[in-house]
């Protein structure tokens, strides 16, 4: 089964998605069509956990060599976007591009997993375009929370598909493309750590938990990206995830008041 | 006070960030070695990281080690605690969405370096102490006071923090620039300078007036072996 958050007539909901026919079904029972809802991220992470040089072929194409262990970095809660969400790109950035990449939701606890078991953790994949914007790398604990920990700047969904739904997370074809142009297709096969070595890595020193995801890297296929692209991951067995990319919006800097006086209920000032 | 609970709990539920090699540090962002290659040159934005759920622990907790580690790094650090989203804010502003201040212990095993997320070497079950409490902004000067570290009762590191509401202002509108500090995250925005090591057996405490006192202890792993 498919399972998506969405926001509906106002109401934020769960829905399982029947996808023949482009329909998500609430627990109420009603129905609703995919153009009705906005995609939400389809789970408030956890811990989020994401794989830098993870292919062989894209650590190539960026002129690294393919890591010993696996190049770990985190992400906030603050970078997630749905489907069919926006993501900005900031006007001096010339250097935003995509990366598919499969993404594995963890279903239970679990402290030195073995590979074998690694499986046994799992609750189910989804797909998240891990935008990086090239023009802000450094060298210090790279790469930097600049460049992949920016708002919405990490879209993700549109669904999680049940483990048990997926034969083997390992062989599943990876596409993007840009306005409808093929610019990069992998396959998870070609993963340097895959998912079960991925698990027992990261439990070996860390408790693994409900809502934690790993986003497990992705193939090569670089092109930098402007306002107006359209932009589709897709993922064998999973689905389409859609983003455009828009500029980034210029902040009014508003005047706050300490937060203790802050009542959360007050209205904002009408607009003069 | 803005959050206590009757028992020891961990009073924060948001993202912790964290800031290395601030005006602290001793190893500066100037020295020779960041002039090198892999850094070549010193860093141009604050040098953040994430503190992961799995890593917070209650005052008086004990912090369980595998016998294969045989010292860790300690730090304490000003946890500043933000009250609403914060995007975008100007430093004269930034204080405003903070709504109060607690303790963390930064938790590291030595010999990571500055170039990769250090995750093995931070992220560790129990690596964050936070606590006791949360008091709230108006209760305290931070800027008069002096963040300490012990280790078994004997001071290992300080830092004074005057001068540190500027510091954090400024911090907060470089990092609020480019993503939003949501309301419960938290800043490490102070640590103390040394990384002084403790091994198994220690008590680690971070100490600062006004806000208390923040305990933990560095014990064995139960059932480690697989």
């Amino acid at each position: 089964m498919k399972h998506a958050r969405i926001a509906y007539r106002g109401a934020l909901r769960t829905a399982l998605v029947e996808q023949d026919d482009e329909l998500l079904l609430m627990a109420d029972g009603q129905r609703a069509g995919f153009d009705e809802v906005v995609w939400l991220p389809p789970l408030e992470p956890r811990t989020v956990f994401a794989l830098g040089l993870n292919y062989a072929d894209h650590a190539t194409e960026l002129s690294f060599k393919a890591p010993e262990r696996p190049l770990i970095f985190l992400k906030g809660p603050n970078t997630f976007v749905g489907h069919n969400g926006y993501s900005p790109c900031p006007a001096d950035v010339r250097q935003m591009h995509f990366e598919c990449e499969l993404a594995v939701v963890i279903g239970r606890k679990g402290r030195r997993i073995r590979q074998e078991q690694a499986y046994d953790y799992v609750a189910g994949y989804t797909i998240a375009n891990d935008y990086a914007l090239r023009e802000y790398l450094e060298n210090y604990y790279r790469p930097n929370l600049r460049v992949k920990n920016r708002d919405f700047c990490t879209p993700l969904g549109p669904w999680i598909v049940d483990a048990m739904d997926i034969a083997d997370p390992m062989a599943l074809g990876l596409r993007t493309f840009v306005n409808g142009e093929a610019e990069q297709h992998g396959n998870t096969r070609d993963m340097i750590f895959g998912i079960p070595a991925l698990v027992e890595y990261l439990s070996d020193f860390m408790t693994l938990s409900p809502g934690d995801l790993i986003l497990t890297g992705t193939p090569k296929g670089v092109r930098y990206l402007q306002p107006g692209d359209e932009v589709i991951t897709e993922i064998d067995g999973i689905g389409c995830l859609a983003n455009t990319i828009i500029p980034e919006p210029r902040g009014q800097r508003r005047e706050l008041v300490p937060v203790a006086e802050t009542p959360s209920w007050r209205c904002p000032e009408p607009a003069s | 006070m803005v959050g206590s609970c009757l028992r020891e709990c961990v009073p924060i539920d948001g993202t912790v960030y964290g800031v290395a090699l601030d005006g602290d540090d001793p190893l500066g962002t100037h020295s020779e070695l960041f002039s090198r290659p892999p850094y070549n040159g010193a860093p141009i934005t604050p040098v953040l990281f994430i503190k992961p759920r799995n890593t917070f622990l209650a005052h008086n907790g004990i912090v369980q080690l595998p016998r294969t580690l045989g010292e860790v790094e300690a730090n304490a650090a000003l946890a500043v605690v933000f009250g609403r989203d914060t995007r975008g804010v100007a430093a004269a502003q930034a204080l405003n969405a903070v709504v109060g201040y607690t303790l963390a212990i930064d938790l590291a095993e030595p010999g990571a370096d500055f170039f990769r997320p250090p995750i093995r070497e931070t992220c560790r079950d129990g690596f964050l102490p936070v606590g006791p409490v949360i008091v709230s902004r108006d209760a305290i000067d931070i800027g008069s006071h002096r963040l300490r570290l012990e280790i078994d009762g004997r001071e290992a590191a300080s830092l004074s923090l005057e001068g540190s509401d500027e510091r954090i202002a400024k911090l907060i509108e470089e990092v609020s620039a480019f993503m939003t500090f949501r309301a419960g995250d938290v800043l490490l925005a102070s640590r103390t300078p040394l990384r002084p090591c403790a091994r198994i057996g220690s008590r680690i405490s971070a100490i600062l007036d006004g806000i208390g006192r923040l305990h933990c202890c560095l014990g064995l792993e139960d059932g480690v072996t697989r």
